[in-house]
């Protein structure tokens, strides 16, 4: 059968399917074994589905793929239109890739209301994609709120101590933000009578709407104020370390896997998609605020006693990388910043689930209360230093080809950025290097951390395929790099930024070929029509 | 000579006193001792019967005893919301009468006879007639109110309830009174012919003091006070009721008033009682303790929220229709808030206070589950009702350049969020203070639940229809 027959709804049957298996949830009796296979399987089936998205994805090809454009609401003009492109296509499967990882992390530590925690799981997965995916502006704010649910649910019931706290923080962070960004919506759909990406992008570009100053700045700040308490940029990004710390390991590994790069795909796509001009007004103070969260990130993350609160600072200081390769404007900053949101998806998420897994023994994130953990746990420990290298950035690992691709952008941007962005790599490698000597090198201070079983299959069946993705990653680079090269072009070529091939950079030929001329002054006005294909 | 036709323009309302006065009379011939439920059961029966009629007066559009009444599809879809809520309330009420251990046939009796009044103000086009309307359905709700008689506050609500609202009505027939004065009738087309050609002082004061009497009885700020007193002390069934049925219709009759006058002067009347409802309603509900009256403040705010989308002057249409839609998800959600709250309260209402909903997610996962899914569609969340209400509001206010009240509203409904999420808060993420099973919800109020949360799903994933017919009413308003 012709698999490539399916993709008008293949976007779709992804998305919603874990909601079908939450439905079903919700009359499952309650087995605990059973519900947990049955997620398991749900989250696999998922996954292997959102395969057939890179397998049919056609690199060379403009505009948005897998596309499905129906009329859904009619007053206002709301229509259920979805479609992916390079950028989004790979944070579609890091998603659903993430998640059977999740639910095996989960497999023991919850043991409470089982039931609940995955239907929450579940509902939470299609959210995700759904950001993702969504075309329309208003189905692009209905699934962003519908994260908030489930996530604030899943660390207020399941989570640490403080988890109430972390909770209702988390949850009145966002929907305030996103309360600005609903605003900024409403009104573009006022001026244009669509709620449609592709149209408003248009409509803009082509100046049929006209903004005067003050609108395109209100509008421009009403989405990034959204993205960036997601992100979170410094210094919005309080909640953070509240939420990590005090969520359960899944949460954790949702969270800064992919509700994080919610923020950061939204102001890729929509801030800088719809509103070029603004953002390259605005580039320099964005540009000093991940900086300063890049280094005020890595610095707090040194002194952190909590593992996990550790892991949440450097969350901080690698989403600043990402924020900064975005606002260079340059083709190269970009390709590293979609890198490094898969990059970070994978080695925080790991990092997360290693935290859970001694957490699962020991129960205690503090740092002193661990050492000397390699001789008793050695696998463990090795898979924690490969992670560790990953999140690092030590070549031949994952995070080596994004932070390289985002600092080379920033210097085409300007040196200064470059300049200062790079010492971030110096500090992570200073706290996550200093964090394993004390967890796992020395003596074994606590008697009881003698005696700590190894990770069991299961938890090396969760650990396995992302500590293979960031080997692969970091060697293989382009499998991921021909989609995101291409819709990063398209991206760089609206906004007037510099375009440049990245197959010279890594050394590899590339089948990207146009517009290695384009020219950075009229091509925030030209592109659109024939570019985006409607 | 009367037309039959003017007979089945109102013919829900006839159906419904007929039931009424059924129940009332069928009830001294049970036994002291007997079960009552057949009571109740009737009523749903008539509800039912009364929504079929509105169905069969739907076909038969136009004006009835001597311009007294219009059937349009306004009123159609007033009358449709009022007599879902007042089956919901009697759903409810099945369990809560005979816990609560209160005479049968009054309460439906009343609850019938204060829907027959519910259903002419969605449909009276005559002042006078408005006036009327008004008053049955709220003497019905001022003696419900005070129902539980065994409990002071109960009685309180309903002195309370009635003094005011007496009051308020006074005002709203002084309005009348002058607006007949100034144009010469008391019909809402004719005084709109009559004003068209300028308006006289005394319209603009007659129009403010209808305001103030409507005003009073949707519980807009400034004249919300009596509003968490009488939903703390009065029945819970009554209390869904009245902050859903009886307000949707005076929302009817101040959007019949306003807009089918074409009055004069009272945008800036609307402005401010939105901000003022939207800001003390959030604000005071902030700081409750007992769930009851922080719906009650809930219940403010929402009808700031609606007012917004009556400032929408500029593009009536979409004010209206947004107006309307708004109402009938608030009913969904609000009702369905009050079902939980009344089955949970228990008897004597003795769990209203937000401790006692401590772990309720445990405890009944269902119950839980239902009202954080009211609770989530009163805040706003998507693939709620409330969503969609609130969206249209504010795209109105936007489409009308009314930017300030915009903002103030969104700014008002992140705010309010904190206070919905805190019981949700208490019932997932709090540990239980009693393993107590909660008692199981028997088929009425279930049945009452499923209702609302089916209506507040469909609303909140499928709204076309609702608000076509919403526009299409706006439409018939105007013209």
């Amino acid at each position: 059968m012709n698999t490539a027959s399916f993709n008008p709804y293949i976007l779709t049957l992804v998305t919603f399917l874990p909601t079908l298996g939450a439905v079903l949830l919700l009359i499952f009796p309650r087995r605990e074994r059973d519900i947990r296979w049955f997620a398991l399987a749900i989250s696999l089936i998922t996954f292997l589905l959102s395969l057939h998205l890179p397998w049919h994805y056609r690199n060379g090809a403009e505009g948005f793929q897998y596309e499905l454009d129906k009329a859904w609401i009619t007053t206002p003009n709301i229509h259920y239109h979805v479609g992916v492109d390079g950028i989004s296509l790979w944070l579609v499967v890091l998603t659903t890739f993430l998640m059977p990882i999740c639910v095996l992390a989960s497999w023991k530590s919850i043991h409470d209301r089982v039931k609940e925690f995955f239907i929450l799981m579940l509902l939470l997965e299609t959210a995700m994609i759904g950001v993702f995916i969504a075309l329309d502006l208003f189905l692009f704010y209905f699934f962003w709120e519908a994260t908030l649910i489930p996530m604030a649910l899943l660390i207020g019931m399941y989570g640490h101590e403080r988890r109430i706290y972390a909770a209702v923080k988390f949850f009145l962070f966002t929907m305030v933000a996103s309360v600005f960004m609903l605003a900024a919506i409403i009104w573009l759909y006022a001026k244009t009578g669509s709620f449609d990406f592709v149209v408003i992008q248009q409509m803009i570009a082509s100046g049929q709407l006209t903004l005067s100053s003050t609108a395109a700045l209100w509008l421009f700040l009403g989405f990034f104020v959204a993205f960036a308490v997601k992100v979170p940029l410094f210094p919005l990004h309080t909640w953070l370390p509240d939420a990590h710390v005090e969520a359960p390991t899944a949460g954790s590994i949702l969270l800064a896997g992919v509700l994080l790069k919610m923020g950061t795909y939204g102001l890729l796509r929509f801030n800088l998609g719809l509103f070029p001009d603004e953002a390259h007004r605005h580039q320099p103070w964005i540009m000093a605020l991940a900086l300063i969260g890049i280094i005020y990130g890595a610095l707090v993350a040194m002194v952190q006693p909590n593992m996990k609160k550790l892991i949440a600072y450097s969350s901080v200081s690698h989403l600043g990388f990402v924020v900064l390769g975005i606002f260079s404007f340059t083709q190269l900053g970009i390709d590293g910043a979609v890198y490094q949101m898969l990059n970070h998806g994978v080695s925080t998420g790991a990092l997360f689930l290693l935290a859970g897994q001694i957490y699962d023994r020991r129960h205690t994130y503090e740092i002193k209360d661990y050492g000397g953990l390699a001789t008793h746990m050695p696998v463990y420990a090795t898979f924690f230093l490969v992670i560790t290298l990953s999140s690092i950035g030590l070549p031949l690992l994952n995070g080596f080809i994004g932070e390289f691709l985002i600092l080379a952008g920033s210097f085409q941007a300007k040196a200064v950025y470059g300049i200062l962005g790079a010492t971030g790599v110096i500090w992570s490698a200073a706290y996550m290097l200093w964090l394993y000597q004390r967890m796992f090198y020395g003596n074994v201070t606590h008697e009881v951390n003698a005696t700590l079983r190894d990770i069991d299959g299961r938890e090396r069946t969760a650990v396995w395929p992302l500590a293979i993705a960031s080997v692969v990653m970091g060697v293989a680079p382009m499998v991921w790099m021909n989609a995101i090269d291409a819709a990063s072009v398209r991206v760089v070529e609206h906004t007037g930024g510099q375009v440049q091939q990245i197959g010279e950079v890594l050394g590899t030929g590339t089948p990207t070929n146009h517009l290695n001329q384009a020219q950075p002054d009229n091509a925030s006005s030209q592109p659109s029509a024939e570019e985006h294909g409607r | 000579m009367i037309p039959s036709a003017d007979y089945i323009r109102i013919l829900p309302e006839i159906v419904l006193a007929i039931f009424g006065m059924i129940v009332m009379v069928a009830d001294p011939f049970f036994d002291e001792k007997s079960d009552r439920h057949a009571l109740g059961v009737v009523s749903a029966i008539g509800l039912v019967a009364a929504l079929g009629a509105t169905f069969y007066m739907a076909q038969y559009p136009g004006t009835a005893f001597f311009n007294m009444v219009r059937v349009d599809a306004f009123s159609v879809f007033f009358h449709v919301v009022a007599i879902l809520v007042s089956l919901a309330a009697v759903l409810m009420s099945f369990e809560y009468v005979e816990r609560q251990k209160i005479r049968h046939g009054e309460w439906y009796g009343l609850i019938l006879l204060g829907t027959v009044g519910m259903g002419l103000m969605a449909s009276a086009i005559e002042l006078v007639m408005i006036f009327i309307a008004l008053e049955i359905s709220s003497i019905a709700t001022y003696i419900l109110a005070g129902f539980r008689r065994n409990a002071a506050e109960s009685s309180e609500s309903s002195l309370k309830y009635f003094l005011l609202g007496s009051f308020a009505t006074a005002f709203f027939l002084y309005g009348v009174a002058l607006m007949f004065g100034a144009t010469g009738s008391t019909n809402v087309d004719m005084i709109g012919a009559s004003l068209r050609n300028g308006a006289p002082t005394m319209a603009y004061l007659a129009m403010a003091l209808m305001f103030v009497g409507i005003g009073f009885k949707v519980a807009t700020a400034p004249f919300q006070v009596w509003t968490p007193d009488v939903y703390e002390g009065a029945p819970t069934p009554i209390v869904a009721l009245m902050s859903s049925g009886p307000k949707a219709a005076a929302f009817a009759v101040l959007l019949r008033v306003l807009f089918g006058t074409q009055a004069p002067g009272w945008f800036w009347l609307v402005w401010v009682s939105a901000v003022l409802s939207m800001c003390l309603g959030n604000l005071g509900a902030l700081v409750q303790s007992n769930v009851k009256r922080m719906l009650a403040y809930s219940s403010i705010a929402h009808a700031g929220y609606l007012l917004v989308a009556f400032a929408a002057v500029r593009h009536t249409d979409a004010g209206i229709s947004a107006a309307m839609f708004y109402a009938a998800s608030y009913a969904a959600m609000n009702v369905g808030a009050f079902a939980v709250v009344s089955h949970f309260a228990s008897l004597g209402e003795r769990y209203t206070y937000i401790d006692a909903y401590a772990g309720l997610g445990r405890r009944s996962p269902i119950l839980a589950g239902l009202l954080t899914l009211f609770l989530l569609s009163l805040i706003g969340i998507p693939f709620t009702g409330g969503f969609f209400a609130k969206f249209y509001v504010f795209t109105a206010a936007l489409r009308s350049e009314l930017v300030g009240l915009t903002i103030i509203g969104v700014i008002n409904s992140a705010v309010a969020a904190y206070y919905y999420l805190r019981l949700i808060v208490y019932m997932y993420m709090r540990e239980p203070l009693t393993d107590e099973p909660v008692v199981p919800v028997r088929f009425g109020a279930g049945f009452a639940m499923a209702m609302c949360a089916a209506a507040t799903i469909y609303l909140g994933v499928l709204p076309n229809r609702v608000l076509g017919y919403a526009l299409e009413s706006a439409r018939t308003l105007v013209r």
